[in-house]
């Protein structure tokens, strides 16, 4: 092959990385950036990969999770909220409600959880939860005393099923003890197994786990920390 | 990225990993007016399959396999319109004023009208080399052929490309 020919292959294949120009995709979002801002190709080349073709992806990206979220079409949606106690994941199902996570808590091992115990179809998208951050925000502000929102026991075996519902019945203001609550669920000796149940609640807060104390009155535990377990019994005028 | 034996990674992990290198095929095939549509079909095509696929599947292969197949559906319904090609790019621009992204269409435009006029096996073979970035085998998954097929296309649609670029 001569210098020649291979310069040209060179040339051809450098023309190639740089892609097609895109008129449209970037011109959704932002508008306003000067088109050769957003191409950056005055200098030369723009590499594959470079920051307009990432921006463009990603507000295509945006649009199409809102679409899918829109039409039903995952299985699960997930996103951060706001609270007192820094951002909670939430995440809901089309039946409900599935899972709060703690701050503290690798988003990626709760959605990857999520996708091994309820269905990989997760996308991020705020409109399916849109109820459960209202109704979290008015509780923390004190002007909600219970949630009416559709929960999903998926991620709940049956004893603990038993024991988080008898937890859901606990009024706002109210406590029950470890026994007591093993003992409404079916168990009068399962008071430790009714803690391990109520230790993993994949829905903390909604379904208030932190309502249980030990009988003497002591805080017992929480997944969340004891500090906030304080923090919500005070909210609810319980301490 | 490649599914491990424990288990598919939540799709938004995988949309996030694959959805430029997707955008940029889809650029490159079809030309920025069409692939948003062909973006969307191709992922939620791919959101309604995910759960069937299999531990040690090359993910980035099988979406673009479907990227391949939607810019073929958008190729195939351009011909039915029958507008030409360089009619499509011109209203692509709509009526805007010329501008230095015009202008690097304008320089670049005589290759990527030779791209888009390469039979669809060679065309899709030199995008997903050199803007997808894809080695020969996961480009042979990609349009389902063997890697010699593959590397054939390659090497036939880049003789025809050279050609323009010499004029």
């Amino acid at each position: 092959m001569s210098r020649r020919t291979t310069s040209k292959q060179h040339q051809l294949e450098l023309a190639l990385r740089r892609g097609r120009p895109c008129t449209r995709g970037e011109d959704l979002d932002d508008a306003h950036t000067p088109p050769a801002a957003k191409h950056g190709r005055t200098g030369g080349r723009a590499p594959a990969g470079d920051r307009p073709a990432g921006d463009a992806a990603a507000a295509a990206a945006r649009r199409l999770t809102g679409r899918i979220a829109a039409e039903g079409l995952a299985d699960v949606s997930y996103a951060p909220v706001d609270s007192p106690f820094g951002t909670l994941l939430l995440a809901a199902t089309k039946r409900g409600l599935v899972r709060v996570a703690f701050p503290e808590e690798s988003v990626d091992a709760t959605l990857q959880r999520l996708a091994a115990r309820v269905s990989p179809r997760i996308v991020e998208a705020s409109g399916p939860l849109d109820a459960a951050r209202r109704e979290l925000d008015e509780y923390f502000d004190g002007r909600r005393r219970r949630f009416d929102l559709p929960l999903d026991w998926t991620l709940v075996g049956p004893f603990g099923r038993r024991v988080l519902g008898v937890t859901s019945e606990i009024p706002y203001g109210g406590v029950l003890s470890y026994s007591e609550v093993a003992a409404e669920a079916g168990s009068p000796r399962g008071s430790r197994a009714a803690g391990n149940a109520l230790g993993s609640n994949p829905i903390p807060i909604v379904v208030p786990c932190h309502r249980v104390l030990r009988s003497g009155g002591a805080l017992g535990g929480y997944g969340g920390g004891l500090d906030r377990k304080r923090f919500l019994l005070e909210l609810e005028g319980a301490l | 990225m490649t599914v491990s034996a424990s288990g598919l990674p939540p799709f938004q992990r995988f949309l996030d990993a694959e959805r430029d290198v997707v955008w940029r095929f889809l650029v490159s095939a079809v030309g920025g007016a069409e692939a948003e549509d062909c973006f969307q079909e191709t992922f939620i095509a791919a959101l309604r399959a995910y759960p069937r696929l299999r531990p040690g599947s090359n993910v980035r292969a099988w979406v673009l396999t479907i990227a391949h197949r939607k810019a073929l559906d958008a190729h195939r319904a351009r011909a039915r319109r029958a507008l030409p090609v360089a009619d499509a790019t011109i209203a692509d621009r709509g009526g805007s004023s010329p501008s230095a992204q015009d202008e690097a269409l304008a320089n670049d435009a005589p290759l990527w009208q030779a791209v888009v006029q390469l039979p669809a096996r060679q065309r899709s073979a030199v995008v997903l080399r050199y803007v997808a970035d894809l080695p020969h085998r996961d480009i042979a998954a990609a349009i389902g052929c063997s890697e010699q097929a593959a590397r054939r296309s390659l090497h036939e649609g880049l003789t025809k490309l050279r050609k323009v670029v010499e004029v």
